[in-house]
């Protein structure tokens, strides 16, 4: 819509004002979101003008940017609980590297011979969307097709409609019969991302997801929050009008995609954002992903990671305070010290705006003080039976909050 | 006092219908409410099960760990989420009666060892350092994943341990020991690097209540099988592999949890109530000082076994075809796709033939002369030693 000469960078925002009767916004619209950190405010030639526009355009800044409860959420394991928000417990922690396995689950292969182009999808909708999402982490992904895995629950017939269904109470324990069989998290250290495509066996088809109040849900998915995402794809019954067994299947990427993306989102911690009223919300670029939505996940995972880095040093301090005479490795304390002029850059350069040096900065922070921290030449436990009959009876250290 | 009572009928009924319509009201609210407070915060479940005891005599604290070990797993905890630490001594020890198995039952009802036990630290790995690393995180780079603790801050964890132990210590393998304070500390490292979100601490030895005396960090809960000064007994020994097979605070926590499924509504409550001194002869504690949420409010599942959060996904990202140039690669690995050879799945071996063969008939041949001459050899020394009056018997 707006041409833009330059590349914003990142953590800032640009807020265009135009004139009262402008035909840029529909009339009935007051604002705009763009997809690239731009907002444009419509004017008004009134007496407390300054007021009325400034209070706009901090709404819509409020929506695109950083604010209490994104701060909330990124803190939420180092604040008291008191409120269960799903919110705070869904995002992933905040980690170097990311791995997302896509897996195909046919159950009936004597049925269904399902092929599905996901190096093709991946190129197309995955990668775009990793590439967009780069600075938070690397991003590995792996694909796989399971034949004979099933589901640990049977589903239910509907005579209604004539199809199948689980409903919301069964999905919990949908997940751990799989599990074993995914064989993800053999592989590496980083944090896993399962999506699964489940294609149901002909006896089950179709199969239907079914909400709290009964209703088949649209995307046929759902998700487990730091685990992943599951679909269930039913085959169209055109397909199986030849009566030749197993019939051949072939995936809609796109829709499953979409789904999948979707999940990622959420799984992310990248919320659907609180739009101020009327105001128009530009939908996503090709890649799915807002630049500013990106930003806010930069900011909230660069708290995290300081208050992470800051949690773990000051425990440091309190383990190796308890004890009166160690000797500390050299490249422990050079660890130490590197994890502390990090935290200060960091937040320095979070004070001054520059998002993508303060976020690489609070990696390196968190990185160098774990070093430390688990470093394994460090004693394990500060008494053995000496503690019997040496050490001091009282043990309840002052705890961080 | 008597003006109280004299409201007119339909006043009362008018009341009550409004109480009640408020209360219903009310009710599904604090429902809601009750439903959020029942649900704990966590979204995964590691399970870290030790037996510190070594040698054929400590038999039970094996069967023990190993029947805790198979509860969990049934219960949904795969094994990439459960540390197993044991001696593993029994199964093919020598005196062993029958090998390649450990018995939780008398008259060898149950076969705890099993096929498919994961055992990840075994014989002289279970060490004191080794446990408290495994709690800590602290483990060297070079260990594999199987061997880790790798829960975050919405992990539940259950810790099981037996053996031997004494006022404040834990006995590993006859030749360490572990202190409370030492545990507590372990502990309060992992609440520091947030390693857990609940924790449910469980003992099988003597005098076990004073292993969680010592414990300071939040949101531990803690069970023990006796309390100080009492000794924990052994449930039933087993005249055929000779030992004891089981301790009864374990056995009876067992029995509690073969009626749990995935999907029990069962708190913790039950559980403290399992064993009482009647039955195990001393006298089980728990502590739940440390705990946030009321134990009536916590479900067995919750530490037991690996119940997801699931989430129905409502939302879908629009997709755009993207540019020509996409389209037209798009359209040739579509037709690459449909020139390579379509894999049938189902007809790739002739399983009906596997199957449906018939053994094939051995042909038949007389005994050779050896085996004639050693019957012979058999029947004269039989006749020669007990005299050929015998004979008629035979013939």
């Amino acid at each position: 819509m707006l041409d833009e000469p330059q590349e914003q960078a990142e953590g800032s925002l640009t807020v265009y004002v135009i004139s009262e009767h402008s035909s840029l916004l529909p009339q009935d619209m007051m604002s705009y979101i763009g997809p690239k950190r731009t907002a444009v405010v419509r004017g008004i030639m009134h007496r407390e003008a300054f007021n009325i526009i400034g209070r706009r355009i901090v709404q819509v800044a409020q929506a695109m940017s950083l604010t209490e409860d994104v701060l909330a959420a990124a803190l939420a394991d180092h604040l008291p609980e008191d409120k269960w928000s799903a919110e705070k417990r869904r995002p992933l922690k905040s980690s170097l590297g990311y791995e997302i396995t896509f897996s195909l689950l046919n159950p009936d292969p004597k049925s269904h011979d399902v092929h599905w182009d996901i190096e093709g999808a991946v190129r197309r909708y995955v990668q775009p969307f990793l590439n967009a999402l780069s600075a938070a982490g690397n991003f590995s992904v792996d694909s796989q097709i399971l034949y004979y895995a099933m589901l640990g629950v049977n589903p239910r017939f509907d005579s209604a409609s004539s199809s199948y269904y689980l409903d919301m109470h069964n999905l919990p324990h949908v997940i751990n019969p799989v599990e074993s069989r995914l064989g993800s998290s053999a592989a590496s250290l980083y944090p896993v991302l399962n999506f699964l495509l489940y294609v149901p066996e002909l006896a089950h088809s179709p199969l239907y997801i079914q909400d709290k109040d009964g209703a088949p849900v649209a995307t046929n998915a759902f998700h487990s929050p730091r685990w992943g995402g599951i679909m269930v794809y039913n085959v169209d019954s055109k397909t199986y009008n030849a009566s030749v067994l197993p019939v051949r299947v072939k995936v809609d990427m796109v829709r499953v995609m979409e789904v999948f993306l979707a999940q990622l989102r959420l799984l992310f911690g990248i919320a659907q954002p609180q739009v101020p009223p009327k105001c128009l919300l530009s939908g996503p670029k090709s890649e799915g992903l807002m630049t500013w939505e990106l930003d806010r996940l930069l900011w909230a995972r660069s708290v995290e990671n300081l208050a992470t880095a800051t949690t773990t040093l000051t425990s440091l301090a309190q383990l190796l305070g308890k004890i009166s005479n160690i000797v500390i490795k050299d490249d422990v304390a050079s660890e130490v010290y590197r994890a502390v002029a990090a935290v200060q850059k960091s937040a320095e350069e979070l004070a001054s705006g520059h998002l993508a040096s303060a976020f690489v900065a609070s990696q390196e922070a968190v990185t160098s003080s774990e070093r430390a921290f688990f470093d394994p030449l460090l004693p394990v436990s500060l008494c053995g039976m000496d503690c019997l009959f040496f050490c001091p009876i009282s043990q309840h250290s002052t705890l961080m909050h | 006092m008597a003006v109280t009572y004299s409201l007119s009928r339909p006043a009362t009924a008018l009341v009550a219908v409004l109480l009640l319509s408020f209360g219903s009201v009310a009710a599904s609210h604090i429902e809601d409410q009750a439903e959020q407070f029942f649900r704990s915060g966590h979204t995964n479940n590691w399970a870290v099960l030790v037996c510190t005891s070594r040698f054929w005599f400590n038999y039970r604290h094996v069967a023990n760990t190993l029947s805790v070990y198979r509860s969990v797993k049934r219960l949904g905890i795969p094994d990439s989420h459960i540390v197993l630490m044991l001696a593993d001594d029994m199964a093919c020890n020598p005196r062993n009666p029958k090998p390649a198995t450990v018995f939780s039952h008398k008259n060898m009802e149950l076969n705890v060892y099993g096929d498919d036990v994961e055992v990840d630290y075994r014989s002289y790995e279970v060490t004191v350092e080794n446990f408290l690393r495994v709690l800590t995180g602290r483990i060297p780079p070079s260990t594999p994943r199987s061997k880790r603790l790798l829960s975050d801050d919405r992990s539940n964890i259950l810790i099981y341990m037996t053996g031997h132990g004494g006022n404040g210590f834990l006995k590993f393998q006859d030749s360490e020991e572990i202190t409370n304070i030492e545990l507590a500390d372990a502990f309060e490292q992992m609440w520091q690097k947030r390693r857990y979100n609940e924790l449910l601490f469980i003992i099988d030895t003597c005098q076990g209540a004073s292993m969680y005396e010592r414990f300071y960090s939040p949101n531990i809960m803690a069970l023990a099988s006796s309390q100080v000064g009492e000794d924990s007994l052994s449930h039933q020994p087993d005249p055929a592999i000779g030992v004891h097979l089981m301790d009864r605070y374990t056995f009876y926590v067992l029995e509690f949890l073969e009626e749990i499924n995935p999907a029990s509504q069962t708190n913790m409550n039950d559980l403290f109530q399992v064993c009482p001194k009647s039955l195990c002869v001393s006298t089980p504690g728990h502590r739940t000082d440390l705990f946030q949420r009321d134990p009536k409010n916590v479900l067995i599942t919750d530490f037991f076994g690996s119940v997801r959060k699931v989430e129905i996904t409502t939302e879908t990202i629009n997709l755009q075809q993207g540019s020509e140039i996409m389209e037209s690669s798009y359209k040739e690995d579509q037709m690459d796709e449909e020139l390579m050879e379509p894999l049938k799945y189902a007809e790739q071996l002739p399983v009906a033939q596997i199957i449906h063969q018939k053994p094939k008939l051995k042909d038949w041949h007389p005994p050779g002369g050896f085996i004639l001459g050693l019957w012979a050899l058999i029947i004269m020394v039989f006749f020669k030693t007990y005299g050929i009056k015998h004979m008629k018997f035979i013939f």
